[in-house]
């Protein structure tokens, strides 16, 4: 048994559980519950909700950030354990959606942290997500979900982004 | 010197076993729950794939070092607690008076998740300890009642005797139902089951005690979990049915034990089950309705179980 082997391992128990918080300040919240209870259940794929970003392998942005929110979310972010993953949900996340003109909403998450998967619409359905849910597994597997790699290699830019929308860190 | 090999290698087989199949415990819970719901649910091994991918997670979380200390603390406690439970007739550490020796060390886990969980100064984590303690101290009346009056009918402090005199299916639930009714709703409290889930009520306040613990942490805490889930149950069987012992073991050798282990798991999976089931259905109590509902029906019923066992035992002689 080489290092390889043991990631395979690893990467082999984290896609068959993987914890989320979900942080739903836009829109969105409404599509999770199908997917959690009987019409989808994504326990069968030992999925479940987590209370706190501690115990947490998905981070799930549903719907726009604003720039006040977007702390709130890098914050949450780096309290998760590696590796963690990023769901960005919604037309919003991507582009700014309905929202593009908007000048307190973030257009683009992933300027500002990692994500590993976007799931497209407005909103996008239950079974869009867990078709994302299942592609992630797959590059999860596959060792493809690299963006907590991705933070901190570029970890400067991405903080320069960061420090961009926000005035200051600390308030 | 051989002999000390083969007796650390067996109690280390009997605790590594019951971690396991407190695990299988636990997954079996999470499917129950699931079928309750009309879901398909997670296979019954999810749990071990779960303690596989927490131990194998990256953790950087600084407090402080009685904060790094407390999952090991806790299930140090739990394993210390495993060897001193019969499983299946069979025990580990002995000695008299070990059911009073029992109730002491079956607190130190939770007094170890505790101290952790307040060195992490979360206030969510507080008002969990918080919670938890008082639950502690609602479920203990009861509890203590039920012990009380199979210490009195059975006349001893020590779980081998109480073991030896409930042989050949003369089971303490037959003859003192009531306390055993109450040590089964006191039960339901000790393993934090709804509706007595209030100290790691997860969309109340965060998971409570566990929510600063992550990776490797939350893992060690997951196995200290399932080694409780087989603590608690296992001391029910073995106060009230009997431990599992069917055969005789200096009659029968190791075949005795090994039925033995067998019967015991069964019994532990049935008491499970039927916890399991009353958490399936119920909303979670406030925890001054706890405190009051503990310290009403099932003090009464226990009191009234304790007469049961005074009048049978001393006034009208009945000796088991």
């Amino acid at each position: 048994m080489n290092a390889e082997d043991w990631k395979k391992i690893q990467r082999m128990m984290s896609k068959r559980s993987l914890w989320m918080v979900h942080f739903c300040t836009g829109c969105g919240a409404v599509e999770m519950p199908p997917v959690m209870t009987s019409r989808y259940d994504m326990e069968r794929f030992g999925m479940g909700p987590m209370a706190t970003p501690r115990q947490a392998d998905i981070l799930l942005i549903t719907g726009y950030l604003a720039v006040k929110t977007l702390k709130r979310v890098v914050r949450v972010y780096e309290q998760m354990q590696d590796p963690k993953y990023v769901i960005a949900f919604g037309s919003c996340t991507m582009n700014g959606g309905m929202y593009w003109d908007s000048y307190n909403t973030v257009k683009r998450v992933d300027k500002y942290i990692p994500v590993d998967l976007y799931i497209a619409g407005c909103m996008p359905r239950p079974e869009a997500i867990m078709d994302a849910f299942l592609k992630l597994m797959k590059m999860i597997e596959e060792g493809k979900a690299d963006g907590w790699k991705r933070y901190k290699e570029h970890y400067e830019e991405y903080r320069r982004n960061q420090m961009r929308v926000f005035r200051r860190w600390d308030e | 010197m051989m002999d000390l090999i083969i007796d650390i290698a067996l109690n280390a087989l009997y605790v590594l076993l019951a971690v396991a199949y407190g695990l299988l415990l636990l997954g079996i819970a999470r499917k129950i729950n699931a079928r309750v719901h009309n879901r398909v649910g997670p296979p019954v091994y999810q749990n071990f794939i779960d303690v596989g991918k927490l131990l194998a997670k990256k953790t950087n979380i600084r407090h402080n070092w009685i904060f790094d200390l407390a999952p090991l603390f806790g299930l140090a406690g739990a394993l210390l607690t495993l060897l001193y439970i019969p499983m299946g007739g069979y025990r580990l550490l002995s000695g008299d008076g070990d059911l009073i020796l029992l109730l002491y060390i079956m607190v130190i886990p939770s007094l170890g998740m505790a101290l952790g969980s307040g060195a992490s100064a979360n206030p969510n984590a507080g008002v969990g300890v918080m919670r938890a303690l008082t639950l502690m101290l609602a479920y203990e009346m009861p509890f203590l009642l039920t012990l009380l009056s199979l210490m009195i009918f059975y006349n001893t402090t020590s779980l081998s005797v109480l073991l030896c005199k409930q042989q050949g299916f003369r089971w303490a639930i037959f003859v003192l139902p009531l306390s055993a009714l109450a040590a089964d709703m006191a039960l339901q409290g000790m393993m934090m089951k709804k509706p007595f889930d209030i100290p790691i009520a997860p969309h109340e306040i965060g998971s409570g005690p566990m929510v600063e613990f992550g990776g490797k942490y939350l893992g060690m805490l997951m196995l200290f979990g399932a080694a409780f889930a087989v603590v608690e149950t296992s001391l029910f069987v073995d106060l009230f049915l009997g431990g599992g012992v069917i055969l005789n073991p200096s009659q029968y050798g190791i075949i005795a034990y090994m039925v033995n282990y067998f019967v015991w798991m069964l019994l532990v999976l049935v008491v499970w089950v039927i916890a399991v089931f009353i958490n399936a259905v119920f909303p979670r109590f406030r925890i001054e309705q706890a405190f009051k509902f503990y310290w009403k029906w099932p003090t009464v019923i226990a009191a009234l179980g304790l007469a049961q066992a005074y009048v049978m035992s001393v006034i009208l002689g009945v000796v088991p």
